[in-house]
């Protein structure tokens, strides 16, 4: 073998190939370009979980379809049978909050704990640890996507229509919901590392924000004339599934305002705004999460460094 | 030449707790208490490794040279300083950590790929060469938790060293799988070093350092205390080992005899091939000493030719100057500079009390036109 042959290219190659810095502080602006490299790796780790989830089971996959349509079936039997709430088709408007509710609530419960958890892969293998969180927004995503075919076949064999006009508003606004739950992830990933009670406080914080988005009730027409009498309706949306909870009804449920069932009274269920307004919100929304996860990307960096001592 | 690993500076320090306080209730309860040490892994280790070097770096446990390595990984971030890096890097540190136990073996290398950072594709280009090395072939989509530890590791190996790395890193891992493997796997970092890149070995089997390595680096409680020639540097690496041993000595031996000088009757370290050389060693003592005499041959290359291993009688050294006389009575060597390396250790044969690397430097004049180390008279006659 011509061994020099071999040696030339390497070295030349080698003299032009970027450099990589390992320091106790890496700019942000490098951690985020060292994380979309390796974006591969989030998707790797999501599918190997998947898949090691539903190992050895017959149906596989179709577990995480039969539950939500399961759940579906128990609610519309609830709430078109025994608990009428006068609004018509609630179980729809139901699921479509339910539907985003869900995908915050696995991502952000998951991934709070997964870095202690893999603490034996974070002390032997070199890769951008927030991967691990993101990994489970990534699996999060997932049973979103699985969720909301449910939904869409559901929504078929009701006969019922979603606001074609409105649909543009979902890729914003779940665009907005991931990476809002992905700052949140990492953030509380990396926070779970020095306060292990973390893990706990999140499920109790995450049921009191359940009650606090309007995902079984309705905003307007429970909460909003109340919020509106002292101007207070701006507080009500500075959480920001709220927003994405809404985008998702006003698509899936369709009519802002309906006549109940029970007293025939008018019900102003959802906010009438336009579709401009909604995206605007939308829009804005998508920024700021971004802007959060940049924020995050930064706390994770800073909180990243003594991972080793306390692991 | 390239360099395409820039240690500048690094300095590594642990925390080390003494009593933990995670739980916020017990941070709430003791906000203060709970004291934490600070450990000084490395301090202000500096150098640099150009592009085709295979460099050994010693040291014996605790001396910073895992930590040092997890740093170039990026496993662990330095607290300061910064390694700059070119090229792709693959470690073989913990070979298997990033397993999945449940995933079947093609799984995993695809797994245990992204997390070196390569593309699917790129593995699917390699995945053939991966497992024939890993010699798994039959079990590749067994679930790894049904794989013996030998396979597992084979497998881990096999994947590391198949990526194409610019950088490879080897953590003791040569110690792993059954002889054939094991020479398998110097085989590949042979042909890595042939191949122009740069290997990066860690271990403390010195035998090792000089069969592979041009270069060590010698770790002592996280200081860089030698960067040279591979002999040069295992030379410094034992001394070390001396005087650590000294500190836990119970008998206190240590150091109460030295090897002052090596000198030959007539002057002359040159000696011709199928002589012999009679070695005249001076040995002080502090006091009366019973024990026997190490004799190590080395090629300049870091080949082991021989090692005496304390046979015979013991030597009875007196308090004061002794002298003691090491024959080598027939040196088959064909020519070319041999090392002696001469140590003194109890009669039992656990302890080195004395230890000199370098002792003397054989000259071997041989006119035969035989290649190698050895000359065996070799003849070939027609019958």
């Amino acid at each position: 073998m011509d061994e020099a042959s071999l040696a030339g290219p390497r070295e030349r190659a080698l003299a032009e190939a970027p450099v990589r810095v390992v320091s106790a502080r890496v700019g942000l602006g490098r951690r985020l370009a060292n994380l979309w490299s390796r974006r591969e790796l989030v998707w790797g780790l999501v599918f190997s979980d998947i898949r090691i989830k539903y190992k050895n089971s017959a149906l596989g996959i179709f577990w995480s379809m039969l539950s939500p349509a399961f759940t579906l079936a128990v609610y519309y039997m609830v709430f078109s049978l025994f608990l009428k709430n006068g609004i018509p088709n609630f179980v729809v408007y139901l699921f479509a909050g339910l539907v985003v509710w869900n995908m915050f609530l696995t991502a952000v419960s998951t991934a709070t704990g997964v870095i202690v958890d893999r603490a034996a892969l974070v002390k032997k293998v070199s890769f951008p640890r927030e991967i691990l969180a993101l990994s489970n927004v990534g699996a999060a995503i997932v049973y979103f996507v699985v969720q909301i075919v449910v939904l869409v076949v559901f929504l078929a064999v009701l006969r019922h229509a979603p606001a074609w006009g409105y649909l543009w508003l979902l890729p914003v606004s779940f665009l907005a919901l991931a990476a809002f739950s992905a700052a949140l992830s990492v953030v509380m990933s990396a926070v779970n590392v020095y306060f292990r009670d973390m893990k706990h406080l999140i499920e109790v914080v995450l049921q009191l924000w359940f009650w606090l988005t309007p995902v079984v009730y309705s905003y307007e027409n429970s909460i909003a004339p109340h919020l509106a009498a002292h101007g207070l309706s701006v507080l009500y949306f500075l959480n920001p599934v709220t927003l994405v909870v809404v985008t998702f009804q006003r698509v899936f449920y369709v009519t802002p305002v309906v006549h109940s069932t029970v007293t025939g009274q008018v019900l102003n269920i959802l906010p009438t705004w336009s579709f401009e307004r909604f995206f605007l919100l939308n829009l804005a929304l998508l920024g700021l999460s971004l802007l959060a996860f940049v924020v995050a990307e930064a706390v994770f960096g800073r909180l990243e460094g003594n991972f080793e001592s306390e692991l | 030449m390239t360099t395409v690993i820039e240690v500048r500076g690094v300095s590594k320090q642990f925390k080390i707790h003494h009593e933990r306080h995670q739980s916020l209730k017990e941070r709430v309860l003791h906000p203060r208490s709970g004291t934490t040490e600070l450990f000084n892994a490395l301090r202000d280790v500096s150098f640099d490794v150009g592009v085709g070097e295979t460099v050994g770096i010693v040291g014996h446990n605790g001396s910073g040279k895992s930590t040092l390595l997890k740093c170039i990984c990026g496993v662990l971030k330095p607290s300061t300083g910064q390694i700059r890096l070119r090229g792709s890097l693959a470690a073989l540190l913990e070979l298997g950590a990033g397993f999945q136990p449940e995933l079947s073996g093609r799984d995993n290398v695809y797994l245990y790929g992204a997390m070196l950072g390569l593309s699917r594709r790129t593995v699917d280009a390699v995945f053939d060469e991966i497992v024939e090395f890993s010699e798994i072939a039959p079990f590749i989509d067994t679930q790894v938790k049904f794989y013996s530890s030998g396979m597992y590791v084979r497998l881990a190996f096999a994947v590391a060293v198949n990526v194409d790395p610019d950088i490879l890193v080897v953590d003791e891992v040569l110690a792993v799988g059954d002889e054939r493997f094991q020479a398998k796997c110097v085989d590949r970092i042979q042909r890595f070093q042939r191949e122009g890149r740069t290997i990066l070995l860690v271990t403390h089997n010195a035998d090792q350092v000089r069969a592979l390595c041009d270069r060590a680096i010698v770790l002592d409680g996280g200081d860089l205390v030698a960067d040279g020639p591979t002999h040069e540097s295992l030379r410094v690496f034992r001394e070390r080992l001396l005087d650590e041993a000294a500190e836990h000595d119970p008998e206190k031996l240590l150091g109460t005899i030295q090897i002052e000088s090596v000198t030959t009757p007539s002057g002359s370290f040159e000696v011709r091939n199928g002589a012999g050389i009679h070695l005249d060693v001076t040995v002080s003592a502090q006091g009366a000493f019973s024990g026997n005499f190490v004799v190590e041959v080395f090629t300049r290359a870091g080949l082991l030719v021989s090692r005496s291993d304390a046979q015979g009688a013991p030597v009875n050294l007196a308090p004061g100057a002794n002298r003691v006389a090491v024959d080598l009575p027939a040196l088959p060597l064909l020519d070319g500079v041999y090392d002696v390396n001469l140590g003194v250790v109890d009669a039992h044969g656990h302890t080195v009390v004395a230890w000199r690397e370098g002792a003397a430097s054989l000259q071997v004049i041989y006119d035969g036109r035989e290649g190698g180390i050895v000359a065996l008279g070799t003849a070939v006659t027609q019958l």
